[in-house]
């Protein structure tokens, strides 16, 4: 089979002989999704049927849709939506900020490592969710509680994989920057960054789905306000259908943050990819 | 008294030619080992001329790589001293075995690193690493990652990237080692030609005694552990020099001198 590549003298074959079965399969998995999806909503209302559950034990999609319409009508939704987005979106920034900086003095020094390893390893072996109330006790239940347990929740993925990002720079790398004379600071920019940012990012992914926990875990202990709340809200008031909506919004927010990460990857680790993923035939990631 | 001949050339070079651009005087490395330390390089002395081509030639282990991380300020002598031309330690192009490039970096910007690293402004790197990207025949290849890149490219890549902020003193390090037999073959000769266009003070370390002979004014060679200098050779061949004379006669006959001389 002959492929004509332009230019380049040693890319990895594009598509293999079997380019007519992967093209098929690469069609079904466009569908694949919805129809999984659909699959999924026609269970959970077919069971509702069969099953003659009550409504505050599990409503129908269709109850369920009305009761979002109604929520994103009155403003409910959306406030407590930005409530929570807001909580995730400074912990998230917080903790990657913190865990950053902290991360890189680890890599550079054994002695800040041997200084505070103890600590981070204990702070892993505390659940969050036991120190919740604690922390709301001593912060009281506003929005600084919330964005102290994200950032806390964010803050070990992205410092492990700082540490291991930064500490996996090449040698030779580093020789040849000496070789340059290159100052710390020029260390940084061209070399450590870019050569952590994969591994760093990969952080960052696992960090952004647990900031949407840490929010959540916050507005359950105590709060007036955000998806958290409106789920215990709707509990108290056995309005089942509310709390379907409170938990999908909450889904929905995890994904858009991993998709946000995702696309972040994507831009700034290009030089990754092959070169006809790069082109945007990229399928699965 | 085996070192005697080698004493005399750096002596006769002393008498008839400008200072030399880099003198090493009982230079020793020591590393630490289990039960003490032991010496990859003992009491080396020797020096090179501007513009001269040396090359170094000794089995592994016998600290080639290390004198050039010491010539390259990247490791400090134990003992002894190194001068350079001017007094201070020069602007040094180093070339490492593999490529060693930055693989977020496309090919043209892996070469104007040097030059980012001295402030000047991109536009005007690009513009001196496309002039290098003719000479090394890379002209096509400016955007591409070097994971795209054969070995060969990707070490000419390396090349461009240590002759771009004109470096006075050039470091090779067995440049060549990675790629095939052909392939090497190839960049000697692009080497040899890129060395007569741009005259640099080049120390380049190999195993192959036809590339030494072929490129080098004169072959250093290492004893193995600890490295001393066994052998001064200075190749008596014309320049300039060219791939064919590989296949001549005296060609053959020097390189089985050296390799005798080897042992
Ligand atoms: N940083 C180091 N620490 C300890 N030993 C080293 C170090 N670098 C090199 N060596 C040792 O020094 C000797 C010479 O190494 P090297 O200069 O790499 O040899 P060559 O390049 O001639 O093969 C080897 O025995 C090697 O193991
Ligand atoms: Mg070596």
């Amino acid at each position: 089979m002959e492929i004509s590549i332009p230019n380049l003298n040693n890319l990895k074959p594009p598509l293999g002989g079997e380019a007519g079965v992967s093209a098929w399969l690469r069609r079904l998995r466009l569908f694949i999704t919805p129809i999984s999806l659909l699959l999924a909503l026609l269970i959970w209302e077919g069971l509702v049927r069969i099953a003659q559950l009550p409504a505050f034990i599990l409503p129908s999609p269709g109850r369920v849709a009305s009761r979002f319409w109604q929520a994103l009508t009155d403003g409910t939704l959306l406030r407590h939506t930005s409530t929570t987005l807001l909580e995730i979106t400074l912990g998230l920034l917080a903790g990657t900020l913190l865990a950053t900086v902290i991360g890189y003095l680890i890599a550079k020094s054994p002695l800040f490592e041997h200084l505070l390893a103890p600590y981070l390893v204990a702070s892993q072996a505390i659940p969050i969710v036991a120190i919740a109330p604690l922390l709301v006790i001593w912060f009281g239940p506003g929005i600084f509680t919330k964005v102290l347990i994200c950032a806390l929740i964010v803050f070990f993925p992205v410092l492990v994989n700082t540490v291991v990002g930064l500490r996996a720079v090449p040698q030779e790398l580093r020789a040849l920057m000496r070789s340059l004379r290159a100052t710390p600071w020029q260390n940084l920019k061209y070399l450590e960054i870019p050569a952590a940012l994969p591994v760093f990012l990969g952080g960052l992914r696992v960090g952004a789905t647990l900031s949407v926990i840490g929010a959540v875990i916050g507005e359950l202990v105590a709060a007036d306000r955000g998806l958290g709340f409106l789920i215990n809200v709707g509990r108290g008031q056995y309005d089942t259908a509310l709390v379907f909506v409170a938990v999908f919004t909450l889904v929905t927010l995890a994904l858009l943050l991993y998709g946000v990460v995702i696309l972040l990857e994507r831009r700034m680790l290009a030089w990754q990819s092959e070169p006809y993923k790069r082109n945007g035939h990229k399928i699965l990631d | 008294m085996n070192t005697s001949p080698a004493r005399r050339s750096i002596e006769m070079t002393h008498q008839q030619l400008p200072p030399p651009a880099l003198e090493v005087r009982n230079l020793s490395i020591l590393f630490p080992a289990e039960g003490g330390t032991f010496h990859a390089l003992r009491d080396l002395t020797f020096s090179v001329q501007p513009q001269e081509f040396v090359c170094i030639l000794g089995p592994s282990g016998s600290g080639k790589s290390t004198l050039l991380r010491v010539l390259a300020g990247l490791l400090p002598p134990s003992a002894g001293e190194i001068r350079y031309a001017d007094g201070k330690p020069p602007r040094i192009g180093y070339v490492f075995q593999q490529a060693n490039l930055m693989p977020w970096r496309t090919a043209i910007e892996n070469i104007t690193l040097p030059l980012e690293l001295q402030g000047i402004p991109r536009a005007q790197a690009r513009q001196q690493a496309q002039e290098l990207i003719e000479l090394i025949g890379l002209k096509g290849f400016e955007e591409v990652f070097p994971r795209d890149l054969s070995g060969g490219m990707a070490q000419r890549v390396a090349i461009a990237r240590a002759l771009i902020q004109d470096p006075d003193l050039l470091l090779l390090d067995e440049p060549f080692g990675s790629l095939d037999a052909l392939t090497r073959e190839r960049m000697g000769s692009e080497l040899l030609h890129l060395w007569q266009v741009r005259r640099k003070t080049v120390l380049m370390v190999t195993h192959s005694i036809s590339e030494a002979l072929l490129l080098s004014d004169r072959v250093l060679v290492l004893t193995p552990r600890p490295g001393r200098l066994a052998l001064d050779f200075r190749v008596p061949l014309p320049r300039p020099r060219s791939d064919e004379m590989r296949y001549t006669a005296a060609f053959g006959k020097l390189s089985r001198r050296l390799k005798a001389a080897i042992g």
